[in-house]
């Protein structure tokens, strides 16, 4: 018989080792997870860094082999895109996120998210192909309403879902002390529900504009690109992750530096767009909130 | 002012079963009124009934006539409307958590598109001193969150929020079982006080709360009322042997 103070000691050990190890493997689970992001980020800083200046993020396109030249066109038309994409994608997205939560305990809401998460699987060029037969065909036109129109599509079955399910974390008790105080349920769904779950809504769209910012198949015949300015809605027009898929399959070294460039350009303006909504939505809410 | 509540015939399902057998009831105006029974016995349905809160849950029905004063709750009004003359505290206290102390006080009138914001500022500030929080929080009702106070706090928030819209009768379902001692002795003066205005129902576990706070109690026994009478006459000389039972606790 081994003495209990001795196999007491054994154990502490023991656990002490699985503690430790527990400890180790949830660390480097966290170092593999952000070590492609960090990678990532690093080399698009060292490659792009040195051909982002002024003429870069204010010119149009060269023609290949003058120098110089920039994406100006390509960033303006990339806003009207996703801006379009937003207009269009996240009224319907929440909206029908809100329909699955407080109205859709029933067949109908099921055929919802059963479509809802096939088409969140549809691969993006298919969307694409979808809106360039909506749209384009229609219009006779490459043109930024029908890129906006496929990352729309893209965007909604993400807003739909993440806004379901935030929506259903909010308890049910908020909900019957509004009913209390003779709040009619729309009310109640719009100013305290929603209002409740706003920071999880906002996360679900962000993640759903983060997801289509960086698009490029469902663009390439929709909004087609263009190598010169262009706000009209109706008209082919440009975009970063098109120009940048141009340039990186161009046979030129400049435009391979440019779409390094191009690419560091995309990633800090949808960080700087998640960065300052969630700014603004901190903004608004008070201090101590549960 | 308080109004009374007349309750006949009232019978409740959730589906296919029954939670409430034809409950027959008169509570006076401005008086408190209790609600006795073990877990399940209907008490919580039964006040659920009285604002129609009953029937939001899926499945539910009721059936029978409640009339509060005048008003016949089941019979040409909108349940929305019947609310705003009801008001309800809850077992666990629920204040708004996106909203400041202030907004939640004022959210009942807010919410029902009401705007006046001088008006406003003196129904929070009176709401609040009713309910005996205003000296406690007057200081930070606009900056501090509703969920950010203790949950005596808390549920004394939820009583202002619920005064705020000049109810005729307040529900309260188990107002104390979640708090501590010292903050159900404040809720309970606090019942003390408000009946002077309001008509008050309140479901308690708690029999010395039952004793402590009410004029009238029921007893409620798997759906039915087994017996209503003036409080003192309930835990002193009880007219039924299973009323008996429970209050010296031979079950429940």
């Amino acid at each position: 018989m081994p003495n209990p103070e001795t196999k007491q000691l054994e154990i502490s050990l023991w656990r002490r080792i699985t503690d430790h190890l527990a400890t180790l493997f949830a660390i480097s689970t966290v170092v593999l997870v952000l070590a492609p992001l960090i990678a990532i980020f690093a080399y698009l800083v060292i490659k792009g860094v040195g051909s982002i200046n002024l003429s870069f993020l204010t010119q149009t396109p060269k023609p290949p082999g003058e120098a110089g030249g920039g994406m100006a066109n390509a960033i303006a038309g990339s806003v009207l895109i996703l801006g379009i994409a937003s207009l269009l994608g996240v009224p319907v997205g929440i909206g029908a996120g809100i329909y699955l939560s407080e109205f859709g305990r029933n067949r109908f809401g099921d055929s919802v998210r059963f479509v809802s998460d096939v088409l969140n699987g549809v691969p993006s060029i298919v969307i694409g192909i979808v809106a360039y037969a909506l749209v384009v065909l229609r219009q006779k036109h490459f043109s930024a309403l029908a890129g906006g129109a496929a990352l729309a599509i893209m965007m909604i079955p993400t807003i739909t879902r993440t806004t379901e399910e935030m929506l259903l974390l909010v308890p049910g008790a908020l909900r019957e002390a509004a009913y209390g105080l003779g709040v009619p349920r729309w009310r109640t769904t719009l100013s305290i529900v929603l209002r409740t779950a706003t920071s999880g809504v906002i996360t679900g769209v962000m993640l759903a504009f983060a997801r289509v910012a960086g698009e490029t198949a469902p663009l390439l015949f929709t909004a087609f690109g263009n190598q010169f300015w262009n706000w009209k809605l109706d008209q082919p027009t440009a975009a970063l992750p098109l120009q940048i898929f141009t340039y990186a399959i161009s046979p030129y070294d400049d435009w391979h530096r440019q779409a390094w460039a191009g690419a560091l350009v995309l990633i800090i303006l949808i960080v700087a767009a998640v960065a300052a909504v969630r700014l603004a939505v901190r903004h608004g809410t008070l201090g101590g909130a549960a | 002012m308080g109004v009374g509540i007349q309750v006949e015939n009232l019978n409740a399902w959730y589906g296919s079963t029954q939670a409430l057998h034809d409950i027959r009831l008169n509570m006076e105006a401005n008086h408190a009124t209790a609600l006795i029974g073990p877990s399940g016995c209907g008490k919580s349905t039964f006040i659920r009934c009285l604002n129609r809160m009953h029937e939001t849950t899926p499945g539910a029905r009721v059936e029978g006539n409640v009339k509060i004063g005048q008003l016949d709750a089941y019979d040409g009004i909108s349940p929305t409307l019947l609310r705003r003359r009801i008001g309800m505290v809850f077992q666990k206290p629920n204040p708004f958590p996106t909203m400041s102390i202030y907004d939640n006080v004022a959210a009942g009138l807010k919410l029902n598109g009401y705007n006046n914001r001088k008006e406003m500022d003196q129904i929070v500030e009176r709401s609040l001193a009713s309910s005996a929080l205003w000296d406690e929080v007057k200081d930070f009702i606009h900056k501090k969150s509703g969920a950010s106070l203790s949950g005596g706090q808390q549920q004394r928030l939820c009583i202002a929020r619920a005064l705020a819209v000049e109810p005729e009768v307040l529900l309260m379902d188990e107002p104390c079982s979640a708090l501590d001692p010292i903050s159900t002795g404040k809720i309970e003066e606090l019942i003390f006080q408000l009946k002077t205005q309001y008509t008050i129902v309140i479901v308690t576990h708690n029999m010395q709360q039952a004793a402590r706070v009410a004029e009238y109690t029921g007893f409620f026994l798997l759906g039915r009322m087994v017996e209503f009478d003036k409080t003192e006459k309930i835990f002193t000389n009880p007219s039924d042997k299973r009323t008996e039972d429970y209050i010296t606790g031979r079950f429940g």
